[in-house]
């Protein structure tokens, strides 16, 4: 198994209840494991990018635990093992 | 050092007085201190028991609501014969109960820009217990520039998020989300269910972060955002940086507070014209189906939901699926779409509207179709 990607609830009508998505391809960085995400669900890529190929802005993409905002974007790199987790605002309270 | 708490203090309190970290002059400044829960619902609930009984000296309360039967399953503030009561009294009632040594402070108002500089200025400590974007920013913008310390909670379906915003040289709520989803592209807990606990698991955070932020102890979750879902049970802990460029902490470029609502996207608000769709009334609906028209009805909620109730005609296409059965629909008929509320299907519309269909929204969904068409139709 190369990267882990693990999916909000909230998107999870989307990928047919599916809440983590186990990469067997390689992956060099974040944006080759959303290619494939975007392959399996195009429906949650769109939830998480824009169609400007932008992470939006209600969402956040953390490798492990540093987000990607903070890091080289879609170009951060992942290595085999690393767990992609994103995370989307929620409002309940 | 004056012990200055009285006998029936002392002994309330004594399991806290013998704690290393609290003791005596721990539990004076928690007697001291002033904290402001916003919302008295789900996380309000657990936080505002908690923290009453272990003392807070003063907690306000804001809160506009009244108290609904479908609130009970999680807000455990409030109790069946408070059914109809606005929150903020029943709330009272509880927290006195529980500790009179308490003062509560309630405030049965909105929360607006126009009033939250002055609201919040009042308390050491304020608690996010809101249920929608715009009041998160708004409370998050008016910490920011106050210097308060925001303990943030926010719940959906089986998952939390809890974090402490605006402390210290910590980050705010807009450096970890710039900008709230578009309508529609979120659910509320309304639309899509939460279970009942889960805001007593995520709202106890926020009581245990106020009281490490009034006591001086530990590691906050400041810089941190901890990430709670309980189907996996399991808690994951991510790094939250200060933006540098964020516009309310970093370049500070937000001197007033704005309208949350427009920034939103909300109904009247700029970003709203953008989302419009077409719309019908239940009523509007129930005689163009009485009149026979011809259109496709569709009920874009869950398979759970359409067993609760349906509108006769319509066939099952849950949100989610609405993109594969695009080949199914008639391209020539109008769709006509409706959900619980009134939110999910605007959001089909949408995606029906980019596909080339005409679509229509049903206004209010299901729950407005009860009150004005069927009433047998149950509500939830």
């Amino acid at each position: 198994m190369a990267v882990s990607i693990i999916l909000p609830r909230a998107l999870l009508t989307y990928s047919r209840g599916s809440s983590t998505l186990d990469l067997d391809v390689h992956c060099a960085t974040v944006a080759d494991a959303l290619d494939e995400l975007g392959r399996r669900w195009p429906a949650v890529l769109d939830r998480v990018v824009t169609e400007q190929g932008e992470v939006r802005e209600h969402v956040n993409i953390f490798v492990g635990e540093e987000s990607i905002r903070f890091a080289s974007g879609l170009a951060t790199p992942v290595r085999d093992g690393d767990t992609i987790m994103i995370v989307a605002a929620v409002s309940g309270g | 050092m004056s012990i200055d708490l009285s006998h029936d203090e002392l002994l309330r309190y004594s399991r806290h007085l013998i704690l290393p970290d609290v003791e005596l002059e721990g539990q004076k400044r928690i007697r001291n201190a002033r904290v402001l829960l916003v919302g008295a619902g789900g996380l309000g609930s657990p936080t505002a028991l908690y923290l009453a009984a272990a003392g807070v000296g003063m907690l306000g309360i804001i809160d506009f609501d009244t108290v609904d039967l479908s609130n009970l399953q999680r807000q455990v503030l409030h109790g069946t014969s408070d059914v109809g009561r606005p929150k903020i009294d029943s709330a009272r009632d509880r927290i006195v109960d529980l500790n009179p040594h308490v003062v509560v402070e309630t405030h049965r108002v909105q929360l607006t820009s126009v009033n939250a500089l002055e609201m919040l200025g009042g308390y050491d400590i304020i608690v996010d217990g809101t249920d929608n974007f715009p009041t998160r920013y708004l409370v998050n913008d008016a910490c920011v520039m106050l210097g308060k310390p925001n303990v943030y909670g926010s719940i959906f379906r089986f998952e939390g998020q809890a974090s402490v915003f605006s402390s210290g040289e910590g980050p705010c709520y807009r450096c970890l989300f710039p900008h709230p989803p578009p309508p529609g592209l979120v659910p509320s807990c309304a639309e899509g269910g939460v279970l009942g606990v889960l805001p007593g698991l995520v709202g106890t955070i926020q009581a245990t972060e106020t009281l490490k932020l009034i006591l001086g102890v530990g590691d906050t979750l400041t810089g941190r955002l901890l990430l709670i879902d309980t189907l996996g049970m399991r808690f994951h802990t991510v790094r939250v940086p200060r933006d540098p460029n964020c516009p309310a902490c970093g370049t500070r470029e937000i001197k007033e507070l704005i309208d949350y609502e427009a920034f939103c996207g909300m109904p009247g608000g700029a970003m709203a014209k953008d989302e419009a769709v077409d719309e019908i009334t239940p009523r509007e609906l129930a005689e163009r189906l009485a009149a026979h028209e011809d259109f496709t009805l569709i009920d874009v909620r869950e398979p759970y939901e359409w067993q609760i109730g349906r509108i006769e005609g319509a066939q099952l296409i849950p949100l989610g699926d609405v993109q594969d059965a695009l080949a199914t629909l008639d391209p020539a008929k109008e769709v006509v779409v409706y959900c619980r509320s009134g939110k999910r299907s605007a959001e089909a519309v949408r995606q029906l509207n980019a596909a080339g269909f005409r679509a229509t929204n049903v206004t209010g969904g299901i729950l407005r179709w009860s009150d004005e068409v069927d009433p047998s139709i149950p509500k939830y």
